[in-house]
């Protein structure tokens, strides 16, 4: 039984406070979009005006389009997501439900080195795994991009806490009905691990479009190039002067993934949450 | 359990005419009660009769819409919970996990006693007044401690106890501030039946000794009627009767009170009274004359009932054994109307096979008659009847 | 063999669960132990990409370390950046995080606008930061000097560079501990909020300190770990703003790090400020364990 909203008057120095926050919060939001509306002579009198005294979005866009190939760019961004996710999927799902419910000869080794696994940051084996793509050739590929995120080690753990939870009897009652192992992993346990699986799928896709650090490393060029790389290299070859068009980049990088965000908030939110409470 | 008295508090709790809304769903209706002080009264109904909201009212956890609550002779209608001098346990005792069983009842008086400043966290301790404060409330916790058996548990956490255990830990922390009206909320239904049971003696003593007025909530009629001085029945958001338990079980004012009290339920019959003022059931006089002309409903508790050689006629259906006594389900045969009665089970031998028919008696000066509004009606017993023709 | 069904099930299951980790922890092997078992033997040598070989050096790396000026600006920088963002980063979403859950009204559209730098791409962010920390035709310069203070040169001043990329850091990791907070505040049960009422708290900061406080405990500590490690992996703002400058006041370790990989390719010595870096985090989850065991979790 929840007790009635306070009037709107007592509620009023809270709401106000969240909307400073929220406004200052939004700022570099606002100042990209409406720097990216305007023409070089208004960004570089810094007036305070939000609104262009001369339109120049399409220009600005346009040179974005025209310069850089923005479409290659979010194809990147998609595949090496996409790519990395359903390794991810594929590897984590079957390991973390083995881990979960069957009982095997060398389980405890496996979960430690899960754990260990957590501990250590991406970070370090990236030197090694540069060299190896390298001397293998495939660098500035989309192999390179994809196959050192293809072991998600938090994704493992996630599953097994989730499978965890899933009851016993089940599994036994599959066992009865004379499933196959293998049988009950695809009929029985994979159509239930949906609300960990897109919780997880969330918390991956934004930890990958996201990251500069790896991509940075094995790409050169454009072909190969992801999304945020693309915004460095764009930045870079403007070297400060198009202020302009480098905001509308920006924006039109950004864009797909706030969009989508906007659509499925409460997914989002639920999946860091929930990742981050089992984590 | 050791002595735990105190002077007796003033008071008692008067809630005059409460009303409260939730959206479109009028809950409560218009309810006044009074409970003297060193009173114990149980308020009962079935889920959803707006029980706990009033109860949450006089705790000033909620707000009524319309009416006002007393505590004493204090209007605390618009005081804050802390300001009240209430102390509420809680059905799922609320105890804070974070805090020692000793920290816990220490709560209340700490709140209360120390000011901002003392209550500081390393601080506190070295502020003017603290230490002798603290000494105080220390002795009255061991001595509320005490009173529930909890001493060698002072040091534990809530997560460490057993069920029983964290309800006295609750209840120590609602005895020790002394206050001038006790509030259960259900306390007894999170806990193993045969733990219910001595508890509820427990409950009554530590209300005997403290000598608070206490209201006490609950959805279970046997604990109503075991524990209270006096018993309000509530549905749908008004009191139906406040009475002792005896009245409440002989003499219930309204057709709902009968109904709810008692186990088995009470056995209701269509009846009818007829122009000549006799009471008729399935067309049977039953020994009962002066009603007003109309349909009735005749209740009769299953105690009351015997099966004999004429009668009003059944059907048994099927028979329980409950070990002290006997059920005996059954029908009557004219309105198909279920009835139970209960038999000691030496009867059993003479009992009437399933699916075969028998008569019913019972001793009409104990039967209820009831309006078709529901309230009860007086009627007359003819004079040497004591039975049915 | 007439190997009975009992005898068959252990085995059957064995053999199934090694099937299905098997992908796991091949990639586990090639992509995870087998790497980082690499970076810690490269640490110990003085390899460098394109040259012909390269020596077992022992300490030397950890040697030139310890006395190179810039590694030691470079760990100092780092430091102080966790040292800004995480406090700041948790106390700012503490606090919004109990202004939404106080009232009804605007949780989700509030949620969302704190949540937006979560999935938003860093780097065009970054760009954005950049535009509007600019000197001279910054917005937020512009508002400063029409209020007639100062303009300082933020992200170009080595007085200021650190705490205008803590600023941004604080931005970025605001909305992440906000929904952390928000899922441990709907956790706590109403009930004792009634009770701590009941027993006499009256003011918001009694409450907040009889109940709020310690059943978020676990969550506190939770979003602690989380954020010290999100900040020392501090390397996009800098990549994108400063690249290290100016003149080292912005340089963190991972950036030295890539620089050192990648820049100079002295990967020995690179793999020793992985190894630096490794520690850290190490350290930080270790403080996590020991706090659990203790005084957080009371159930």
């Amino acid at each position: 039984m929840s007790e009635p909203r306070p009037p709107l008057l007592r509620d009023a120095p809270r709401l106000a406070l969240l909307a400073l926050a929220g406004v200052i919060m939004l700022m570099p939001y606002i100042w990209m979009v409406a720097a990216s509306m305007k023409p070089l002579d208004e960004i570089f009198r810094a007036s305070l005006s939000l609104w262009p005294e001369r339109f120049f979005a399409i220009e600005n866009y346009g040179k974005v389009f025209a310069t850089i190939p923005v479409g290659r760019y979010l194809w990147n961004g998609l595949v090496v997501c996409g790519g990395i996710l359903f390794f991810q999927l594929l590897f984590a799902v079957p390991a973390g439900y083995a881990l979960a419910k069957l009982r095997f000869p060398g389980k405890d080794l496996v979960f430690g080195a899960v754990m260990l696994g957590l501990l250590v940051p991406p970070h370090v084996q990236a030197l090694p795994l540069y060299v190896a793509f390298s001397q293998v050739g495939l660098l500035n590929s989309y192999t390179a991009l994809i196959a050192p995120f293809t072991i998600s080690v938090f994704a493992i753990f996630l599953f097994r806490q989730f499978f965890r939870s899933l009851p016993d009897d089940l599994i036994h009652a599959a066992r009865l009905d004379g499933f196959s192992e293998l049988a009950i992993v695809w009929r029985v346990v994979l159509p239930n691990a949906w609300p960990a699986a897109t919780a997880f799928a969330i918390f991956s896709v934004v930890a990958h479009w996201n990251d500069l650090f790896w991509p940075l490393i094995v790409v050169n060029g454009t072909d190969y190039a992801t999304p945020a790389l693309g915004v460095l290299f764009f930045r870079s070859a403007e070297a400060g002067d198009d202020f302009g068009a480098l905001m509308a980049a920006a924006v039109i990088m950004t864009a797909p993934l706030v969009i989508a965000f906007l659509l499925a908030q409460r997914r989002f939110v639920e999946g860091i949450a929930t990742t981050g409470l089992k984590g | 359990m050791t002595e735990f008295t105190g002077h007796p508090p003033p008071g008692g709790i008067h809630i005059r005419a409460v009303e409260k809304r939730f959206g479109h769903t009028q809950v409560l209706r218009g309810v006044s009660l009074d409970i003297a002080a060193g009173e114990f009264v149980a308020l009962v109904g079935p889920s959803g009769c707006g029980k706990t909201t009033l109860m949450r009212i006089v705790a000033g956890i909620e707000q009524a819409d319309a009416g006002s609550v007393a505590i004493g002779d204090r209007d605390v209608t618009r005081l804050r919970p802390g300001d009240r001098d209430v102390a509420m346990v809680f059905q799922s005792y609320a105890l804070y996990p974070h805090l020692t069983v000793a920290e816990n009842i220490r709560v209340p008086l700490a709140l209360r006693r120390l000011n901002a400043w003392q209550r500081l966290p390393l601080l506190g301790g070295w502020m003017p007044g603290a230490a002798d404060e603290g000494h105080r409330m220390d002795q009255e916790v061991r001595r509320a401690a005490e009173a529930l058996g909890l001493r060698a548990l002072l040091d534990r956490r809530p997560a460490q106890l057993s069920g029983g255990q964290r309800q006295r830990v609750a209840l120590a922390r609602a005895i020790v501030r002394r206050p001038a009206a006790f509030l259960m909320d259900e306390p007894l239904s999170n806990l193993d039946a045969s733990l219910r049971v001595q508890t509820r003696r427990e409950i009554v003593d530590i209300h005997r000794q403290a000598g608070a007025a206490t209201l006490y909530v609950t959805h279970d009629q046997s604990e109503a009627l075991t524990m209270a001085d006096r018993v309000a029945v509530m549905q749908d958001g008004e009191l139906l009767q406040v009475a002792t338990p005896e009245a409440i079980y002989a003499d219930p004012a309204d057709l709902r009170v009968a109904t709810f009290i008692g186990s088995p339920r009470i056995n209701t019959l269509p009846a009818e009274a007829g122009t000549d003022g006799m009471v008729r059931v399935g067309g049977h006089p039953v020994g009962l004359w002066g009603a007003r002309p109309g349909p009735l409903t005749l209740a009769i508790r299953p105690e009351d009932l015997l099966p004999a050689a004429t009668g009003l006629p059944a059907r048994a259906e099927a028979l329980e054994f409950l070990g002290e006594s006997l059920l005996l389900h059954a029908r009557h045969e004219a309105t198909g109307a279920p009835l139970v009665l209960r038999l000691p089970p030496e009867m059993r031998p003479d009992l009437p096979p399933g699916g075969s028919a028998f008569a019913l008696q019972f001793d009409t000066s104990r039967a209820l008659l009831f309006g078709p509004e529901g309230h009860r009606v007086g009627a007359s017993v003819l004079s040497g009847m004591h039975a049915l023709v | 063999m007439a190997l009975t069904r009992a005898a068959r099930a252990p085995w059957g299951e064995a053999a199934a669960a090694w099937m299905l980790s098997a992908p796991a922890v091949l990639a586990y092997v090639l992509m995870l132990a087998l790497p980082t078992l690499a970076t810690v033997l490269l640490a110990f040598t003085d390899f460098e990409l394109g040259a012909t070989g390269f020596r077992w050096i022992g300490l030397d790396n950890f040697a030139e370390m310890l006395s190179d000026r810039g590694f030691g600006i470079s760990l100092r920088n780092t430091l102080i950046y966790v040292g800004l963002v995480t406090p700041g980063s948790i106390a700012g979403a503490l606090a919004l995080a109990l202004l939404i859950e106080a009232g009804l009204r605007g949780r989700t559209l509030f949620r969302a606008v704190f949540f937006l730098p979560v999935v938003s791409l860093t780097v065009a962010m970054a760009a954005a930061w950049q535009y509007l920390l600019h000197p001279t035709i910054g917005p937020l310069n512009a508002m400063l000097r029409l209020a007639g203070l100062g303009a300082p040169e933020w992200l170009s001043s080595s007085s200021t560079v650190l705490v205008s990329l803590a600023a941004i850091g604080i931005w970025e990791n605001l909305g992440f501990n906000l929904v952390l907070f928000l899922a441990g505040l709907t956790a706590i049960p109403r009930e004792l909020y009634a009770a701590a009422e009941v027993d006499g708290a009256r003011s918001a900061w009694d409450r907040f300190r009889l109940v709020t406080w310690p059943m978020l405990g676990p969550t506190t500590l939770f979003v602690l770990t989380i954020t010290m490690i999100r900040a020392v992996r501090v390397f996009d703002t800098v990549a994108v703003l400063t690249q290290g400058g100016p003149n080292k006041a912005s340089q963190v370790l991972l950036y030295t790090m890539y620089e050192e990989g990648f820049t100079y390719f002295r990967l020995g010595y690179s793999a020793a400020v992985t190894l630096v870096f490794l520690a850290i985090v190490l350290a930080i989850m270790w403080l996590q364990t020991k706090l659990l065991d203790k005084r957080v979790h009371y159930v």
